[in-house]
């Protein structure tokens, strides 16, 4: 099981700010499973949305959003819904937003961080990975993650070594900078890359004893 | 005071060399090669652990540089050192006079000869400027007081013949904000591309020193062709590096420099000659190039 947290409402607002009207996705594996999700937090959430003026224009629950065949059928059966929000808020791990990310054209931002799980890799049938950094910026970048697609994990754009799409390590790897260019600038969002990311605090990957010590810890530790 | 700095802040044309510290500790070619640029450019780049190859450090041949009162562009990147080695190195280097220096992001491991190594890049080209940036106003990365804070002119770099170059103009404007004073480029083959380039950055208002490496050899254009990351070597200069004979591949090698000095020099602010190890061609390109 994935290890996630809320992010702060100032921070969720922050990323959404333009978007009026919000279309909430929740995912019901790991999330529900760590009390970061699951249709009630999703509720509170939407509550939490409206009370800061946005616009709640519907919320989906799906088993495993990291099963993007599955979020491609489930989305698609709410494609009128989806057509009236400017954003989705997506409420699993780094590869759930991912995941919604690919498969619907509108931005797509996190609200949970994805912790350490201690090694535990969670549930990967797709191509999208997480590297449970603890501090998601899937919002600014498409909803593609640098951290995992960049082979220096860069948060500030593509290196020199992007050439023709491709990354300088291998010839046929594709520049992770390269797909989230691309994605922002037919989302119309090229802006986003001029924001500097300044130095990431590495204690986020980490897991402190404190939460170490939780029951929910503790359980995950015997599974 | 950094004479670059100085020279380009008055708008006079710019040209910088390059030294690549050698793998091991015999100095001796390295002692030539910078007296062969003593007196031809304005400073001289150090490079740092270049193309991920262990070799001697690019901070203490700066500061080498410094002693021998040639002046460094110390050239920084962040594969091999966390923030707080950076951080550090840059104190050091203000401390012995080093003034210029080079932000870059660096070649990933997997290039170089120790393939195994962990890359660090805890920070990037752009979040290191704003590390210089930050050093210069006193405070360090964390917000804590420098007792006594350094004095930098910082640059970067960029890639004109990146495709797509987009991604490439919205990173200058980050590095430019970010503290870059001046900008030297990836090799250049082509005046074109170096004009496209300027079209797009003059805006930003930051001098741009068009980046030149010496072909060695026919062979060598097109290995970069093939596997070093935006750099495009046309076929003509190609076929006239194959036309001669090795013993006249250095001349012609200049001559080419020179020429291709001569086309770009009107569409920026200054020259950044590699000459890898050639440096006793720097008068012969500089006359090709009508800078003599």
């Amino acid at each position: 099981m994935l290890v996630t947290k809320e992010k702060p409402i100032s921070e969720i607002v922050a990323a959404l700010e333009g978007a009026d009207r919000i279309f909430i996705v929740g995912c019901a594996g790991c999330p529900e499973g760590w009390d970061s999700g699951g249709p009630e937090k999703v509720a509170a959430l939407a509550d939490k949305l409206a009370a800061k003026d946005k616009q709640v224009v519907g919320t989906a629950m799906i088993d495993f959003l990291c099963n993007k065949a599955l979020v491609g059928l489930r989305l698609g059966r709410l494609v009128d819904t989806l057509k009236q929000a400017d954003a989705l808020l997506v409420v699993s791990c780094g590869v759930g937003v991912q995941a919604t990310a690919a498969m619907v054209d509108l931005p797509c931002h996190p609200a949970l961080n994805t912790l350490s799980s201690a090694g535990f890799q969670g549930l990967w049938p797709s191509a999208e990975r997480c590297q449970q950094c603890g501090d998601c910026v899937l919002s600014l970048t498409g909803g593609i993650c640098p951290v995992t697609t960049c082979a220096k994990s860069l948060l500030n754009g593509a290196c020199g070594g992007s050439h023709n799409k491709l990354c300088e390590v291998e010839p046929d790897r594709p520049c992770g900078w390269y797909l989230i260019y691309e994605r922002l600038k037919a989302q119309g969002r090229l802006d986003n890359l001029k924001k500097l990311i300044v130095p990431r605090d590495h204690r986020k990957f980490d897991i402190m004893q404190k939460e170490r010590g939780t029951i929910r810890w503790a359980l995950e530790a015997e599974d | 005071m950094s004479r670059l700095q100085d020279m380009l802040e008055a708008g006079e044309f710019v040209v910088t060399g390059e030294i690549g510290p050698p793998k091991g500790i015999d100095t001796h070619e390295m002692a030539e090669e910078i007296e062969h640029l003593r007196g031809k450019v304005a400073a001289i780049n150090v490079t740092d652990i270049q193309s991920s190859v262990m070799r001697l450090g690019s901070l203490i041949v700066s500061e080498h540089l410094v002693r021998e009162g040639l002046e460094p562009v110390y050239q920084m990147v962040c594969r091999d050192r966390n923030r707080l080695a950076l951080q550090s190195d840059l104190l050091s280097a203000a401390w012995v006079g080093v003034e210029n220096v080079l932000a870059l992001t660096g070649d990933h491991q997997y290039l170089g000869d120790h393939p195994d190594a962990k890359g660090v890049f805890d920070l990037d080209s752009v979040s290191l400027l704003h590390t210089i940036t930050t050093l210069m106003g006193g405070k360090d990365l964390a917000g804590n007081d420098l007792e006594g804070a350094p004095k930098f002119f910082p640059g970067a770099v960029v890639t004109p013949c990146a495709e797509p170059l987009e991604p490439q103009i919205i990173k200058f404007e980050k590095k430019a904000e970010a503290g870059a004073r001046y900008f030297q480029t990836q090799a250049v083959y082509d005046a074109r591309h170096l004009e496209n380039l300027m079209k797009q950055v003059e805006k930003f208002n930051v001098p741009v020193l068009a980046g030149i490496v010496l072909l060695k050899n026919a062979a060598m254009a097109r290995y970069m062709n093939s596997y070093v990351a935006g750099v495009f070597v046309p076929d003509d200069l190609i076929a006239e590096m194959a036309s001669v004979k090795r013993k006249d591949a250095k001349k012609k090698s200049a001559e080419i420099a020179g020429k291709l000095i001569k086309q770009m020099k009107d569409l920026c602010q200054g020259i950044h000659l590699m000459p890898l190890g050639w440096t006793d061609t720097i008068d012969d390109v500089l006359g090709h190039a009508g800078l003599a």
